[in-house]
């Protein structure tokens, strides 16, 4: 398959880049690492008259703090998640998720505003940013807005973004000691989209569970909070009893549909298999010292 | 048992050592010629508008405003070929009573599987022809498709050819009598079903062809990525009147075939038809979407099998029914019944039991046709036969190891046949079952399994052992009316600076076919392996032979080489033996010298010769004529099959919870005959183990209820990847046939046969204690949940 011609404009910065897609209103999308743009460009599942290629805004690159947050811009690829300093101190999640997205080859290309973005319910980062709280600022005709991770993601493939928006940056609340992440996926074969994953950080206090966030992936439209689970744990000794009120509680969190190789059951079987183990490897890690 | 010593196995010799292809490092550095590669003057490119019915009549097709587009140079429909090509039959006639219907490049009226061509496009690009593809539409009107196994043999069934009774393309019988009093009189009777998802090959480099017929020569080119260029060579030439001579079929660098790219599909024969409509080359490359519809697919098996066993555990008897489904037509030319006529002949054929029925039923569907892909039939005869005898020694109370080896015909039983009737020259079962007892260490194993069992971790170890088709004679086509060449020829020539150039018949896709063939030219003449060229691929350098397929490049093709540089070294020492006036039986040739027999000194070097035959032979006595290239063919005479053994082990763990399969390590001892490269024999058995793991825990080709084919991408459709491949420890026997002087049998398909054999037993192993089984390839994590009754 090849794609339909196209037309190609280099942005170098934010604002010549929402000037051209004011300018073809639906006929234009941007393009960041290309691995998810052009594969459907190639099936001509998508064949949009212009690319807006933002790989070169210097806006939209680099990995800063700012007071409380972490600022990752856009364009921070994925293997970046695994060799950048402050992603490791702040932001450990991501990089916990980071080895698990595809290939070495496509992590090379690929970024974090593109996968966000795109909202893949069976990708990782956006369920991972979910988990953290994080706020994603976006850059359109109006200015700039910042928008939290619940209201972030709104339906399968679709998002708080409107056309001709551009992700910035996403935004990450600063790591502290007292927090623990555990992440873990479960996929066919190596760097395949999972068959369901999780992502979860919670803050412990005297040993117990004093807050938790939990969200699932490849469950569902859109990456998903579990939010019964995490009022089942909050406050809460982590035990093996509490732990499995937590994977009775899954159910009232997810509705799976039947896929042509998962039935729905299987999903929600496996969801709480994996939510099971990682709550099991965070109860060895809650009196650790960060 | 290893092979008695020979003159092959002298010190120095090429036979027998490990040494690298000259070609990988080609290929390594991007070197490869492919089929894609070639971009020929005034090329143009074909794009096919594919059917998105299962069944379907074309009503009308308006190819108007495709036709229209600038760059577009012809809109082509199933008339326009019809009226330049003639139709093909995908029947041989010693499969007795089988039918298929006619089939052209493209359907004249209905549509028969969802990815059909209907329509091709020729346009100066690609994507050109693409575009032109979305502004053609086609009329439909949609019939039933017949979609599912069990319906397609219901009578009164919907039907893939409405204009016949029934879809069945082919029943096939047969009985050694006495099965019904075996079972009578056995002790112990197991039955089982099995089923077997289709998958498809999946070869690195997609289907590729350039056609390219010059009106004004009336010649034709084509470079194809295939095995056989004899055979298009020949059906280009009948289907489209051309004579052969000038057909010139050029197969250059293959990035895998497997057996996929030995087939007629309809785009290929479209493609020729277009150069000759336009006068201009056209190519085609099927891209990885268009591959998963029309690649064949393979294995759509569902197996009804008893087994007879007596209270010491001795099988008595086997009963075997066979139900495979092929898709709408059956493949041209080997047609789509091999795979389960091999099925029923070699269930069971490791064993020494005399009863044996089985009855095979061939039946159509509106799918994706399916044909020969590597290890044809083996893997579901080897997973009936060996998960029958695991069950079989459960019941009896046996360890499967000891279980086999009470059953396994013995090492010094031959020659002999089995049940079926195939013919066993030497096989060496006994030999390769203690080989395999020690490779895994299996007690130390099973303590192991015992040992973590007790601490909720469920290993599973299962064993396999197999026989497996190599070497086929004319028995396998030729006798059905078939133009598939069952010989191999070859030219050597001595160049005038004393090197070889050997044009041989046999092709390669990457397993080293053209390293072999050096190796024993190098080795039979005295010269360096570096000295000794290899052409081959091309119809117009080589001779006609049948190439490279079902396990023959070595035996067949090797042989080939042997006697034909054997041919060459009498000669050139028949001149060597006039310049040094010595008899020519008084000398050898060593290491590109000529030396005396008896002495081992270096008279002459084969270059000088060579010097003096091209440029002196005046020198030569009067009435002599240097014979300095030799034509030569050998066709397999004895066995109709050079049969090969071997055994496989596997040591899996099984995640109760998730139901997934971890590869802990895999275990292969097999015996081809003599061994020309180990290195490459062994790479053969890994390549192949790792199909056939692909087949026992990933590869299915889904579909949906109206005949969709739902994970047609590399996605969705999973092939094994290095990931999840465990190590594969690799041990041989050598037993050589005594059928031909090189005594090599074939390697290409062992590591396939039996390698998802292996695995369903293990995985069944690591489940015993729950109770659960698993009769169903492959073994999803769905499957394992489901036998575990986990949601
Ligand atoms: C073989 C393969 C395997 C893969 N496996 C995985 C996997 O296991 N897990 C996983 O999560 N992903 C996987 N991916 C997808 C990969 O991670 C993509 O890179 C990612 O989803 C998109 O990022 P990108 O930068 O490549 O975006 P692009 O492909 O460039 O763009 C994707 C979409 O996002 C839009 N977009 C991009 N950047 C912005 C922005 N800053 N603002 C607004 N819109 C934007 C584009 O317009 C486009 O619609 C795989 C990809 C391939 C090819």
């Amino acid at each position: 398959m090849k794609a339909r011609a196209f037309s190609y404009f280099r942005a170098r910065t934010i604002d010549e880049a929402l000037d051209a897609a004011a300018r073809s209103g639906d006929e234009a999308r941007f393009i960041a690492g290309g691995q998810s743009l052009v594969p459907a460009l190639a099936l001509r599942l998508q064949a949009p008259r212009l690319l807006i290629d933002i790989n070169h805004i210097d806006d939209l690159s680099g990995v800063t703090r700012e007071g409380e947050w972490l600022r990752i811009g856009a364009l921070t690829r994925h293997c970046q998640m695994l060799t950048e300093p402050l992603i490791a101190q702040f932001a450990p999640l991501l990089r916990a998720a980071a080895p698990y997205v595809a290939h070495p080859a496509i992590r090379n290309r690929g970024t974090l505003g593109g996968s966000v973005a795109l909202a893949d319910p069976a990708s990782e980062f956006p369920a991972v940013v979910l988990a953290l709280g994080a706020e994603m600022e976006i850059a359109g005709p109006a200015g700039r807005r910042r928008v939290g991770a619940d209201e972030f993601f709104v339906d399968l493939f679709e998002t708080a973004l409107a056309p001709g928006e551009l992700l910035v940056a996403v935004h990450v609340p600063l790591f502290r000691a007292n927090q623990r992440i555990a992440f873990d996926e479960l996929a066919r074969r190596r760097g395949d989209y999972a068959l369901v994953g999780c992502g979860m950080i919670a803050t412990v206090e005297q040993d117990l569970i004093a807050d938790i966030r939990v969200a699932l992936f490849s469950v569902g439209n859109v990456p998903t909070r579990a939010r019964s689970v995490e009022a089942a744990l909050a406050g809460a000794c982590l035990d093996a009893d509490r732990i499995a009120a937590a994977q009775a509680a899954l159910d009232g969190d997810l509705a799976p549909d039947d896929s042509d190789d998962v039935p729905a059951a299987m999903r929600l079987h496996l969801a709480r298999v994996l939510l099971g183990r990682l709550l099991g490897s965070l109860l060895g890690r809650l009196g650790e010292t960060a | 048992m290893s092979a008695p010593l020979t003159s092959l196995d002298r010190p120095n010799s090429y036979i027998g050592r490990a040494v690298p292809r000259p070609n990988a490092k080609r290929l390594l550095a991007g070197r490869g010629r492919y089929v894609t590669d070639i971009r020929l003057p005034r090329m143009l490119h074909a794009a096919f508008l594919r059917s998105s019915h299962a069944h379907a009549r074309i009503i009308s097709i308006d190819a108007e405003a495709a036709r229209a587009l600038p760059g577009v140079h012809l809109v082509a429909t199933g008339p326009d070929l019809a009226k330049i090509c003639t139709p093909w039959t995908g029947t041989l006639d010693h499969f007795k009573g089988m039918t298929s219907e006619p089939q052209l490049p493209l359907p004249l009226e209905r549509v028969v599987w969802a990815g059909q061509a209907v329509v091709a496009v020729v346009a100066e690009s690609r994507a050109l022809a693409e575009d032109a593809l979305e502004l053609i539409s086609v009329d439909y009107e949609e019939l039933p498709a017949v979609v599912d196994l069990d319906a397609a043999r219901q009578s009164g069934a919907e039907r893939v050819n409405p204009a016949v009774g029934s879809n069945i393309c082919f029943r096939a019988q047969l009985d050694s009598g006495g099965v019904d009093d075996a079972f009578a009189s056995a002790l112990h009777v197991i039955e089982q079903d099995f089923s077997f998802g289709r998958h498809t090959p999946v070869t690195l480099e997609p289907r590729a062809i350039i056609a390219d017929y010059e009106s004004e020569s009336g010649m034709l080119t084509v470079h194809h990525a295939t095995q056989t260029p004899y055979q298009f060579q020949d059906l280009y030439s009948r289907h489209y009147g051309i004579p052969e001579a000038r057909v010139r079929v050029i197969a250059p660098d293959i990035g895998g075939s497997f057996g996929m790219k030995l087939h007629v599909y309809h785009e290929d024969m479209a493609v020729v038809g277009l150069s000759m409509l336009l006068g201009r080359p056209v190519k085609y490359v099927a891209d990885r979407i268009e591959s998963f519809v029309s690649d064949i697919h393979a294995r759509d098996h569902q197996v009804k099998a008893r087994m007879a066993v007596d209270a010491a555990g001795k099988i008595l008897a086997m009963d075997v029914h066979d139900v495979t489904a092929i898709g709408a037509f059956s493949t041209y030319p080997r047609t789509s019944v091999v795979e389960g006529n091999q099925v029923i002949r070699l269930i069971g054929a490791p064993y020494d039991f005399k009863s044996y029925r089985a009855a095979l039923e061939v039946v159509f569907q509106n799918k994706v046709q399916t044909s020969q892909y590597r290890a044809v039939g083996h893997p579901i005869a080897c997973a009936v036969t060996e998960r029958m005898v695991d069950l079989a020694a459960a019941r009896v109370g046996l360890d499967p190891l000891a279980m086999r080896a009470n059953n396994v015909i013995a090492d010094d039983a031959y020659p002999t046949a089995s049940p079926t009737g195939y013919k066993f020259e030497a096989l060496s079962h006994q030999a390769c079952l203690e080989r395999l007892r020690r490779l895994m260490d299996y007690d130390a194993l099973r303590a192991e399994q015992a040992e973590l069992r007790r601490r909720g971790i469920h290993r599973g170890i299962g064993i396999a052992t197999f026989v497996e088709i190599t070497n086929p004679s004319p028995a396998f086509y030729g006798v059905g009316g078939a133009r598939i060449s069952s010989q191999d020829g070859a030219t050597l020539s001595l160049t005038p600076s004393g090197e070889v150039r050997c044009a041989i018949s046999v092709t390669e896709q990457g397993q080293g076919t053209e390293a072999i063939i050096s190796q024993i030219v190098a080795d039979q003449l005295g010269v360096a392996q570096e000295h000794v060229k290899i052409l081959t691929g091309d119809t117009e350098v080589t001779p006609h032979g049948g190439a490279t397929w079902a396990c023959r490049g070595a035996g067949i093709g090797g042989e080939t080489a042997l006697q034909a540089a054997r041919q060459l070294k009498a000669n050139i020492l028949e001149i060597a033996g006039l310049i040094l006036q010595e008899q020519p039986a008084a000398l050898d040739i060593v290491d590109g010298q000529v030396v005396g027999k008896a002495t081992q000194k270096p008279r002459l070097s084969v270059a000088e010769i060579a010097r003096i035959s091209y440029f002196r032979s005046d020198t030569l006595p009067p009435g002599t004529q240097a014979q300095l290239t030799v034509s030569h063919h050998f066709a397999p005479q004895g066995y109709p099959f050079a049969f090969t053994n071997g055994i496989q082990g596997c040591y899996l763990e099984v995640d109760v919870d998730t139901g997934f399969v971890k590869l802990l390590k895999h275990y292969v001892v097999e015996d081809c005959g003599r061994i020309i490269n180990p290195m490459l024999v062994d790479e053969q058995l890994r390549g192949g183990v790792v199909q056939g793991l692909g087949a026992a825990l990933f590869e299915e080709c889904r579909y949906g209820e109206t005949g969709q084919l739902l994970n047609g991408s590399l996605a969705d459709y999973l092939v094994p990847m290095a990931m999840e491949m465990p190590d594969i420890v690799i041990d041989h026997v050598e037993t050589p046939t005594a059928d031909t002087i090189l005594g090599a049998k074939g390697c290409g398909e062992a590591g396939t046969a039996a390698a998802s054999a292996c695995v369903l037993n293990a995985v069944n192993d690591a489940l015993t204690t729950f109770g659960a089984s698993i009769n169903a390839i492959p073994i999803t994590p769905a499957r394992v949940l489901k036998a575990l009754n986990r949601y």
